[in-house]
């Protein structure tokens, strides 16, 4: 394995780090739950690639996420917006709108042709539109958040869930659950719900396909479904939807775009 | 008035307080000295005119601690129809000026939360809250507010000052004065300017009750000349910011726009503004911009943040950013050429009719347009404000628009002017990070 550049993303759920070869293709990354010590955390991934390539000398890192200001190995930080931008631009080969859909922080990016940023919306000062807003409710229906998704599209009917707050969705929920509803029913109206606040942001930004996806959300199939029912547009997905910000930080790494 | 508070106004403020900040200033003037914590390395020096700026807000708030008993005391909306009470002698303040330097000096949540106390939502606007939250506990950063013994809202800025006014009008048991002023949807109407007029009129007899004195109409004239020569001023000065680079940014015109605000008829302000727009030409003429190495320029659309304005000038700066012009700072200038002293009641109804808020959304589109060639610009930032609705509505419209017709990249800052929990660090940080990053690609 020949590395040649670094880039690691440190969101508000999720670190991840993206190891690439001098021509930007991914050949090592790693994920886990992202840790207060981020700079320690950050040595333990250094370490873990140490183990398999011995030398990191002289390979440059880039941060991107909230977190990249934490991380004192990098050599630049760049935002989540650019990176997320550029990894997706150059694993799909061209621009559309993305949408990505985080732990606390989803974000809307209109690339253009170039795979330059042309807009983008994140949301506001409120979980509502985020993964949180699910994983909040699937733990209130002791539901696995891996199995969410399967368990919403096996629904045959769906329920409205009027409030777009996650507490107050949350107590909607409990409401519901008392009156004898299904889940299944009930977690098809919370996708829809967190896509509805997705979409919106989409539309203050004006949609120009083709439509992507990425983010940690995107393994739930039940959002792709969603998004292009309430879209009318078909998805794409990188292959490693989760990691594009830091491919994207990676590639800055290397200096490609 | 009575006989004993004028001897006490007299001796603090004319005869120690004022020379003492005359003396104060001069000293500043003579030795000046750059704060410690200012980045010397982005922006350059601190205006000499803020020497000027400090003494004259002083000077205002010294007189207002004294006003009470000597002098009559109205407190006003900022939109308000100011020079009638000027004619009459009225000490006048304006609580969203006190509200705004609450939020410089990080006064807001404790006030606000006063009132929240009291049962006020936190919905309402943050300048209101602090206001009402200052009246309810008698605290501010200023040292003390003198008591209405009138009060005046006008409606061209917001219908929430109409509710807030009946609040102080109910708690000080004073008289209030609504000036209504119809919306303006595309131009000024004669039904609607007779009708603010006549309400003018009505007005006059109320004040002169209160001030124990009758208007004369050759003072409110002059008083006029002296409110648009002063609004001309500061016309100019923004103007200014049509240079590369500019002399001045609008964090500086936030700080400097103060006494537009709230001493506009008087001759101090008159010559104040003199003196900034030399300062600013002297500027020029040397090459020397507000920031260092102006690479870009943006246009901020509505309020300041006002607890975040070193912030965000430092941060921007650090990228060769400058903001050089606004709607906000733009609203106390354009309307210069509608006031007439020769035409007093007719022209301080169309005058004040005519704010920007008072205006169709389209109108303020129109002026972000013209200010984006006037003034050259590479981008826009919206600070959408969770206080002022009447400013931010139509925001996500006019940033399309923008985007649309120039091709320049403009961001939507969720803040709030004066209530730091509405504001997220790291959410604005990362938003302008990205945005900054889309102005050099
Ligand atoms: S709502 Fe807007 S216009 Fe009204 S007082 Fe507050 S800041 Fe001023």
């Amino acid at each position: 394995m020949k590395i040649a550049a670094l880039g690691i993303d440190v969101g508000s759920t999720t670190i991840k780090m993206v190891a690439v070869n001098s021509v930007g293709e991914m050949v090592w990354n790693h994920l886990e739950q992202v840790d207060p010590r981020v700079e320690k955390q950050v040595d333990s991934f250094l370490e873990k690639l140490r183990n398999e390539i011995k030398s990191l000398e002289g390979i440059p890192l880039v941060a991107t996420g909230y977190g990249r200001n934490l991380v004192q190995q990098a050599v630049k930080n760049i935002t989540e917006i650019t990176c997320h931008t550029r990894g997706v631009y150059h694993q799909l080969g061209h621009g559309g709108t993305l949408i990505d859909i985080g732990g606390q922080d989803s974000k809307v990016v209109v690339i253009g042709a170039e795979g330059q940023v042309l807009d983008f919306a994140m949301n506001d000062k409120c979980a509502a539109g985020t993964g949180r807003f699910l994983e909040n409710s699937a733990a209130r229906m002791h539901i696995p958040v891996v199995e969410m998704g399967f368990v919403a599209l096996s629904a045959t009917e769906e329920v409205t869930i009027s409030s777009t707050c996650t507490v107050f969705a949350e107590s909607e929920i409990i409401s519901m659950l008392a009156q004898g509803i299904e889940v299944e029913p009930i977690l098809m109206g919370l996708h829809r719900s967190l896509v509805k606040r997705v979409t919106a942001m989409v539309r203050s930004v004006g949609l120009a396909p083709p439509l992507l996806l990425s983010g940690g959300v995107v393994k739930n199939p039940a959002i792709r479904k969603v998004i292009e029912d309430e879209t009318k547009e078909k998805v794409f997905i990188p292959e490693h939807p989760q990691l594009m910000g830091a491919y994207g930080a990676a590639l800055f790494a290397l200096g490609i775009k | 008035m009575g006989m004993t508070a004028s001897l006490k106004y007299y001796w603090n403020v004319k005869v120690t307080g004022q020379p003492f900040l005359y003396w104060q200033r001069r000293q500043a003037e003579r030795y000046p000295r750059i704060p410690s914590r200012w980045r010397m390395d982005i922006l350059s020096p601190p205006l000499r005119i803020g020497a000027r700026t400090k003494e004259l807000i002083s000077r205002h708030y010294l007189e207002g601690r004294y006003a009470s008993g000597h002098r009559p005391v109205a407190w006003v909306t900022s939109g308000g129809p100011v020079e009638i009470l000027q004619a009459l002698g009225f000490y006048v303040l304006y609580p969203e000026n006190h509200g705004a330097l609450c939020g410089v000096r990080g006064a807001v949540v404790e006030l606000s939360g006063m009132a929240e106390n009291a049962g006020y939502s936190t919905d309402i606007c943050s300048y209101a809250r602090t206001d009402i939250g200052s009246v309810l506990s008698g605290k501010t950063p200023v040292g003390h507010l003198p008591k209405p013994d009138l009060l005046l809202a006008c409606t061209n800025i917001c219908q929430t000052v109409l509710y807030w006014y009946r609040v102080l009008a109910r708690h000080f048991e004073v008289p209030l004065i609504l000036i209504d002023t119809p919306f303006v949807y595309t131009k000024v109407s004669d039904h609607a300017l007779g009708y603010v007029k006549k309400q003018l009129e009505n007005s006059i007899s109320i004040s002169e009750q209160v001030a124990g004195c009758r208007l004369d109409y050759r003072h409110l004239k002059q008083i006029i000349r002296l409110s648009k020569d002063a609004t001309e001023l500061w016309q100019e000065i923004i103007s200014r910011g049509r240079h590369q680079p500019a002399p001045i940014s609008v964090f500086d015109q936030f700080i400097h726009m103060a006494p537009i605000v709230e001493m506009r008829g008087k001759k101090e302000t008159v010559y104040f503004y003199a003196e900034l727009l030399r300062e600013l030409d002297e500027n020029i003429a040397k090459g020397k911009g507000a920031v260092r190495n102006e690479r870009k320029r943006l246009l901020w659309d509505n309020l300041p943040i006002w607890y975040r304005l070193r912030y965000l000038a430092e941060y921007l700066g650090e990228h060769g950013i400058c903001v050089v012009s606004s709607t906000y700072t733009n609203a106390w200038g354009e309307l210069a050429s509608l006031m007439n002293s020769e035409k007093p009641l007719e022209s301080i109804a169309r005058t004040y009719i005519s704010p920007i808020l008072n205006q169709g959304t389209k109108y303020k589109l129109d002026t972000m347009k013209r200010m984006v060639k006037e003034f050259q610009l590479d981008g826009v930032i919206l600070h959408s404000d969770r206080s002022c609705k009447p400013y931010s509505i139509g925001q996500i419209d006019q940033r399309n628009k923008l985007i649309q017709e120039f091709g320049i990249p403009a961001l939507l800052l969720e803040a709030d002017h004066d209530d730091p929990r509405a504001y997220a660090d790291e959410q604005v940080a990362s938003r302008l990070a990205s945005f900054v990053e889309m102005l050099d690609d």
